[in-house]
């Protein structure tokens, strides 16, 4: 199910504006890969181009390739829709739907598909991403009650629920805890780690301890200088990173001495 | 209304870095005289306006209500008031809600247009365009609906006789003019649009984007997204809008006065001449110059009745809209 990622050459526009250039990365599959950088450094933008959610906003465009298992996203053949079936994604603020109970929040994605499901079918998938997102003790007897009624860090939970309810190959994080307190996050953290076996997940973070906790690989994303592109500094594994970074800018932002 | 801007109250700035001596006890003066006068005025038009509302309202009654008693010639050869206003008051309804079936599904397709489809330039051009349909002046629609609207309806009445003539609203048959009740709830359908369209897209273009983007983000089409996120997100607005704009169905005079026979019967038959009732707007301008004695005041009666319908139909539909607010 999990699949890695090939990404070459991408250069991300918003219009005429070039936010992110030259990319080149291999996402390895079932592994966790966190991208670090400063705020406006097109983390976040380069994230959203591997479901092609960027192209939400009008004018955003791509130039390279990204591949998925060898399918390249960016073909003309290849609908965004479907794209974003495969490749699942958390956003920074908790959103379940808010007119939609826990049980349908969960089931949302899965009901796009227009197959019909039976009672007994619905009910396990919805038990089963509950517990896989580690929210189904907490929210077993109130599953009718409207999503919004949960905590921040369960309503996040709740979201990747959702997310995992349509088995996605990739799990894309886009800063999923930066809105949450300590507790929250280090559940969701404990869960990254277990969704791991399963699934290639991909995390935009602007929490150093956070990338060094539960990644694998990371890379370090930088503005040139102000007005400039944003661009992939370095990539490599996690401990390298931490330890012993092949980039000098790369040491200067993770010890906090800038510039 | 939806668009609301809130603005913060501006400070006035506790004197100023130069000369702050000579002018703050000035500038604070003038302050408080300014929102002494904002206040005075402001509270005296919204007194004002209720004034008004009860001197209708008081009006209304008192010419109206003596008129409950009115029969034969007096209630226009009926034998009673509600002889007389039922049927208007039925034509009024019925012409209404021909309006709302055709403009609401209208409504809510152009305002998702403006707010989701179209390219926001396009989208903006667009917006103003339907804004316009509203600026046009009513007797300008009572024209264009007897002039060129009900004699191109011809032909389509002519076959929904001839095809749908088993069911009771078009048995026909079709007077050559066209004027029909058919074509009155046409023309209040359009002069009706732009109000639902404006508050439609005012709530879509509200939805908001985090919603929109976890419904895309899951591998929803546009359309699937606007289920599952902008249609729940702007239910009760879409109901109030509609409300509104039945309001304003309800109360149009002159192109009604214009389109439809002036004839006073309950009928369903949508496409025949002798089928249509007037509305009670209409039938009172088309009556009101030749009118006296008992009979201004049955007028004024079938006013009172217009004037509490519409009422109760706005209100209704504030209530939604204010209890659909505090629970989003």
């Amino acid at each position: 199910m999990a699949k890695s990622i090939d990404v070459s050459d991408l250069n991300i526009y918003y219009g005429d504006f070039l936010a992110v250039e030259g990319v080149n990365m291999t996402i390895r599959a079932r592994s966790v890969t966190a991208f670090i950088g400063p705020s406006g450094c097109g983390k976040s933008t380069f994230l959203r181009s591997l479901n092609r959610m960027h192209e939400v906003i009008p004018g955003a465009r791509v130039e390279g390739k990204v591949m998925v298992d060898g399918q390249s996203l960016y073909d003309p053949g290849v609908d965004p829709v479907s794209v974003r079936r495969q490749i699942g994604m958390v956003f920074q603020r908790p959103n379940p739907f808010p007119t939609m109970s826990i049980y349908d929040n969960v089931l949302a994605g899965k009901r796009l598909n227009a197959k019909r499901m039976s009672k007994s079918e619905s009910n396990d998938l919805v038990e089963k991403s509950l517990r896989g997102a580690n929210l189904w003790t907490e929210v077993k007897d109130r599953l009718n009650k409207p999503g919004m009624g949960l905590s921040g860090g369960q309503q996040q939970r709740l979201c990747i629920a959702r997310a995992i309810a349509v088995e996605p190959q990739v799990l894309l994080m886009d800063e999923p805890c930066s809105a949450l307190d300590p507790i929250s996050t280090s559940a969701i953290e404990d869960l990254i780690h277990e969704l791991k076996s399963d699934y290639t997940i991909v995390i935009v973070t602007h929490n150093m301890q956070q990338a060094a906790r539960v990644s694998d690989e990371t890379g370090f994303f930088n503005l040139k200088a102000t007005g400039e592109p944003g661009h992939l500094v370095e990539f490599n594994p996690t401990k390298k990173m931490f330890s012993n970074p092949d980039e000098e800018s790369t040491e200067a932002y993770i010890s906090g001495r800038f510039g | 209304m939806a668009g609301t801007v809130q603005e913060s109250p501006t400070e006035p700035d506790p004197g100023g870095p130069g000369g702050s001596v000579v002018t703050s006890g000035d500038g604070g003066s003038t302050g408080r005289v300014g929102d002494r006068v904002f206040a005075g005025l402001s509270v005296g038009s919204a007194v004002l306006i209720v004034i008004v509302l009860a001197g209708v309202a008081i009006f209304l009654l008192e010419q109206g209500l003596p008129a409950l008693g009115n029969s034969g010639e007096s209630a226009y050869g009926k034998d009673n008031i509600w002889a007389y206003v039922g049927p208007l008051l039925f034509g009024t309804l019925l012409a209404a809600l021909i309006a709302m079936i055709i403009a609401t599904p209208l409504a809510i397709g152009v305002a998702l247009v403006i707010s989701h489809y179209a390219p926001r330039r396009i989208a903006t051009a667009f917006g103003w365009l339907i804004d316009l349909l509203a600026a046009i002046p009513s007797v300008v629609y009572g024209l264009w609906g007897i002039n060129f609207l009900a004699l191109n309806l011809v032909p389509v009445y002519n076959w929904m006789g001839d095809n749908l003539g088993w069911l009771p609203f078009f048995e026909g048959p079709v007077p050559n003019s066209g004027r029909t009740m058919m074509t009155g709830g046409i023309v209040l359908a359009v002069m009706a649009l732009p109000i639902i369209t404006a508050i439609c897209r005012e709530i879509f273009a509200q939805t908001p984007k985090m919603h929109q983007e976890a419904a895309l983000a899951l591998g929803a089409t546009r359309w699937e997204m606007i289920r599952m996120t902008v249609f729940p997100y702007a239910r009760s607005g879409m109901f109030s809008a509609v409300l509104l704009g039945l309001g304003r169905a309800l109360g149009e005079t002159m192109a009604i006065a214009l389109v439809l026979p002036p004839s006073v019967l309950v009928s369903f038959n949508l496409i025949t001449a002798e089928g249509a009732s007037s509305t009670i707007a209409a039938n009172i301008a088309n009556n009101f110059g030749n009118a006296s004695g008992s009979k201004v005041d049955t007028l004024i009666f079938s006013g009172l009745v217009l004037f509490v319908i519409t009422f109760a139909v706005n209100f209704l539909g504030r209530a939604i809209a204010a209890r659909g607010q505090v629970k989003g």
